[in-house]
């Protein structure tokens, strides 16, 4: 475990990234065993086409995009279904031909298990494709702004699990100088295996990619993190590097620990600096890019296909024969374990991303989406057990692994206690979440969780906030409102109704936060009825 | 087909509290076979005594509160709690010192602070200084002469005289202090370092042997990863400093590092007691500046106190700045450095 800690780390951020002086690391983290290395290898399965595919409108970070298809329209492979709905947004494209049977909410893969919009396809089981988009062969004398169109028409977000829209995170912003794109080779969970298939089968379209978005960016600078465990991605990578002879890249081999695929992780690692609380890679210049979004990317500019597929690793105790699969979006969970071979007697727990971050889900009627690099079937042995939550005993076993370097058995205190106040100073809005902390406690607390309901809590109590804050502001404001002419009335009423429809939105949000609470809720009375005990 | 929803994550690699209690005994093993070698089973029946009334008190409250009582019974910090009361209480402890010690650490200084995990002050402390406070008599005038000093006391003899509540017949020649409240009233009396080094007591090793074992035990738990290096490192940094400070001052009047880090509960301190993670600082830099507390008011208390050893007394104190300590070593969270 590499217990280095920032101080070591010079606080300055300057434009140079450092990679070849050894990389630093980063506080905290795990080693966690890892067996996946005999599936890297193996070759790719494919899902067959299912009966029916859905794809939902909210795949991404962001706004859920506008459907602009109508049921019963026949549609291609690659054809766009749905529009971004504003910049933080992406399209969505139909991964088969056939009908648009539906528009309505299906279950969609969320933590929450809520329905979501979704476009439903009755495939014709053809696969036709639409006319591929114009190939920009020579994007480099292209305008980097035509490319990045591109890449939003084609629907791509970030597929290293966080699917933030790929063509708003290659936006320049003026006030930074942007001087490095970090290719982000390093697997989130380690039990996941597709990103690194990719960089084994097709390293040189994860290349050519990230050549096209070094040229959207204006960037002539590009470091390839790869943990030192996958010598095989490694090589395969740096031959395509030599094949493509472009001397912007490096390849930099990063201790294998978890979260190491987390992206501030992989920058602290990488150049020692540190992304701002609140803040972004791009605060201190830098655009970390997943290799899958890479070769996306690729796909996007030089075949002219927008993304209709990814590969999903297939692995865990509970499923029969472990395996990456290329899967269409839409292609329903269930396919995929059937394509490796069904479940195995004692699968007991379905997971959608790894088992240290993933999300367990109640049933394997849900569709694969742009989000999805994994599913996982536990068995009970393997699962951590459910029952047995004892006190914390103040160990700091959970201190010495957070990656955020927070105190997570003192956020856990004021989680209890709905100390708000102390939340915050605690920072607990720079937990992301990874579950380290939970990994290593004896009282098997569940940490991590609690400090999601945390979240949430506070998020809601400060739109809470924000909305009385806006009651009052415009209960002062009547008196002088009357005096105001009528064209400025017209402006406050504007405003007014932008209010009204933000209010609306904050209304809604909460909403879903309350659902989502409520489940949470529910799930810990169901739990501690269970095993009878009060942890608190 | 219908599964599981848990919370993130799914996995597990953490070594249970029960687990971590279970090493905490084993590692104490060694070092009671060397300290019933040197004084006899009175250690061994003392352990007997407090685990059972720790057990039962546990019970009650936790029936009293409504808990789950495997739960929490199995997870064998009662039973670690009693045997470093054991460890502390002089061999031939009456019975019931014992029992008031054991209920007073489980009762008070755990219970009614919230249980494991809630408890402010350590409870095998707690218990031992309410009695060194109450019963000061029994507490420093029940050791026995170690083995090459005295004849030790069969099993038998050990028994009677802990249940009995009385010292043995003959027990002016069976009894003896320990070095470091013989070194604390010959030094009272202006005898000179170098002439109380010559005393027989002196040369046992009982207690050198003892804190060496100990120390041992506190390695395996290191290598078991139960408890980290920050506290016993500083505590016998603590201890030693201030100890080679004063000895160079003047070697006359100071005992040797040496001498302060193998006698009492110096060793039994830095890796049992020091330790427990409930009542310590709770980040990396707060447990050095817990633990080196703990050190030096041990020494302090050693030295000039009223109190042979410090340890016990040091470790209260030093539960007490805790919530202080913890306040200013919040260490700072990823990406938050320049705020
Ligand atoms: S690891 Fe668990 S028991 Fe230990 S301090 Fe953290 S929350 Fe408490
Ligand atoms: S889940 Fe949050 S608190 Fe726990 S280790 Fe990860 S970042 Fe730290």
């Amino acid at each position: 475990m590499d217990k280095r800690t920032a101080e070591e780390i010079p606080g300055q951020v300057d434009d140079e990234l450092t990679p070849t002086k050894k990389p630093s690391g980063f506080y905290g983290g795990l080693r966690l065993p890892t067996d996946k290395h005999a599936l890297a290898g193996q070759p790719l399965r494919e899902a067959p086409l299912a009966d029916e595919i859905v794809l939902p409108l909210s795949q991404h970070a962001g706004l859920p995009a506008i459907p602009s298809v109508r049921v019963g329209q026949a549609v291609l492979r690659g054809e766009r279904i749905a529009d971004p709905d504003g910049f933080i947004s992406a399209a969505v494209h139909a991964s088969t031909s056939g009908t648009v049977v539906a528009i309505e909410d299906r279950t969609v893969p969320h933590p929450s298990g809520l329905n979501a919009p979704c476009i439903v396809l009755r495939p014709d089981q053809e696969d036709r494709w639409c006319e591929p988009d114009p190939v920009i062969g020579a994007y480099h004398t292209e305008d980097p702004v035509r490319v990045r169109q591109r890449v939003r028409d084609a629907g791509i977000a970030g597929l290293g699990g966080a699917v933030f829209p790929t063509s708003t995170k290659l936006t320049a912003r003026a006030d930074v100088h942007m001087h490095t794109l970090i290719l982000n080779g390093a697997e989130c969970d380690p039990e996941i295996s597709c990103d690194e298939t990719l960089m084994h089968w097709r390293p040189n379209d994860i290349i050519a990619g990230a050549r096209i978005i070094l040229h959207v960016l204006q960037v002539n600078r590009c470091v390839i993190g790869i943990e030192e465990d996958k010598p095989q991605c490694e090589q395969a990578l740096r031959t395509a590097v030599s094949e493509f002879d472009d001397d912007r890249f490096e390849v930099v081999r990063v201790p294998a620990i978890y979260p190491e695929g987390s992206e501030r992780q992989l920058i602290q690692a990488l150049s020692g600096h540190e992304v701002p609380s609140n803040g972004l890679p791009l605060d201190i210049g830098f655009v970390c890019v997943n290799v899958a979004t890479a070769a996306a990317v690729k796909t996007a500019i030089i075949d002219g296909r927008a993304l209709t597929e990814r590969t999903v690793t297939v692995t865990g105790q509970g499923v029969r024969e472990p395996a990456n699969v290329v899967s269409r979006l839409g292609t329903p969970l269930s396919t995929l374990i059937e394509v490796c071979g069904g479940y195995k007697e004692d699968a007991e727990r379905l997971v959608i991303g790894g088992a240290m971050m993933g999300f367990a889900v109640g049933h394997d009627n849900i569709p694969v989406v742009k989000a999805c690099n994994s599913v996982l079937v536990m068995t009970a042995a393997e699962s951590r057990p459910a029952t047995d939550i004892r006190p914390c005993i103040r160990c700091g076993e959970c201190a010495r692994v957070c990656p955020s370097k927070l105190l997570p058995q003192q956020l856990y205190w004021y989680a209890g206690s709905h100390d708000h106040e102390r939340l915050e100073r605690f920072n607990i809005f720079d937990c992301i979440e990874c579950g380290c902390c939970d990994y290593v406690c004896p009282s098997n607390i569940r940490l991590a969780q609690h400090f999601r309901y945390a979240k949430a809590e506070i998020t809601v109590r400060d739109a809470d906030r924000e909305r009385a804050q806006l009651a009052k502001h415009r209960f002062e404001n009547r008196d002088k409102r009357q005096t105001l002419d009528a064209n400025e009335r017209a402006e406050q009423l504007a405003e007014k109704k932008r209010q009204a429809a933000a209010a609306l939105d904050i209304h809604k949000r909460r909403q879903v936060i309350d659902e989502v609470m409520e489940r949470v809720k529910a799930k810990e009375r169901a739990s501690r009825n269970q095993d009878s005990t009060d942890t608190r | 087909m219908k599964f599981q929803v848990e919370p993130a994550p799914h996995t597990f690699g953490s070594k249970p509290v029960p687990e971590i209690m279970r090493d905490v005994l084993i590692a104490m093993f060694p070092a009671i076979l060397v300290y019933v070698w040197y004084f006899g089973f009175g250690i061994v029946i003392n352990t007997v005594i407090a685990a059972a009334v720790a057990l039962a008190s546990e019970a009650l409250i936790l029936r009293l509160r409504g808990k789950n009582l495997s739960l929490y019974l199995g997870d064998y910090s009662a039973i670690v709690t009693a045997i470093l009361l054991a460890f502390s209480l002089p061999p031939l402890t009456p019975w019931y010192v014992t029992a008031i010690a054991t209920l007073f650490a489980v009762v008070f200084a755990k219970h009614l602070y919230g249980g494991l995990g809630f408890n402010l002050f350590n409870p095998a402390m707690a218990g031992y200084v309410l009695v060194l406070i109450a019963f000061p008599t029994a507490m420093a005038d029940l050791w026995i002469a170690p083995r090459g000093m005295g004849d030790g006391l069969g099993l038998g003899q050990t028994l009677v005289a802990i249940l009995a509540a009385a010292p043995p017949d003959a027990w002016d020649a069976l009894s003896s202090a320990t070095p470091l409240s013989r070194v604390q009233s010959d030094l009272s009396k202006a005898m000179t370092m170098s002439e109380i080094s010559s005393e027989p007591m002196m040369s046992i090793g009982a207690w050198l042997w003892i804190n060496l074992t100990v120390a041992l035990g506190g390695l395996y738990l290191l290598f078991r990863g139960v408890i980290r290096w920050h506290i016993p490192v500083a505590v016998v940094f603590g201890i030693g400093l201030l100890a080679t400070v004063f000895y160079f001052v003047d070697v006359d009047r100071y005992p040797s590092p040496i001498f302060h880090l193998t006698t009492g509960a110096a060793m039994l301190g830095a890796f049992f007691i020091a330790t427990d993670p409930v009542s310590a600082a709770t980040s990396t830099r707060g447990r050095l500046i817990y633990g080196f507390g703990i050190g030096a008011l041990a020494y302090i208390i050693r030295t000039w106190g009223a109190y042979p050893d410090g340890i016990a007394f040091a470790v209260l104190l030093m539960n007490m700045t805790v919530p202080a300590i913890d306040y200013f070593t919040i260490p700072t969270a990823y990406g938050t450095r320049d705020d």
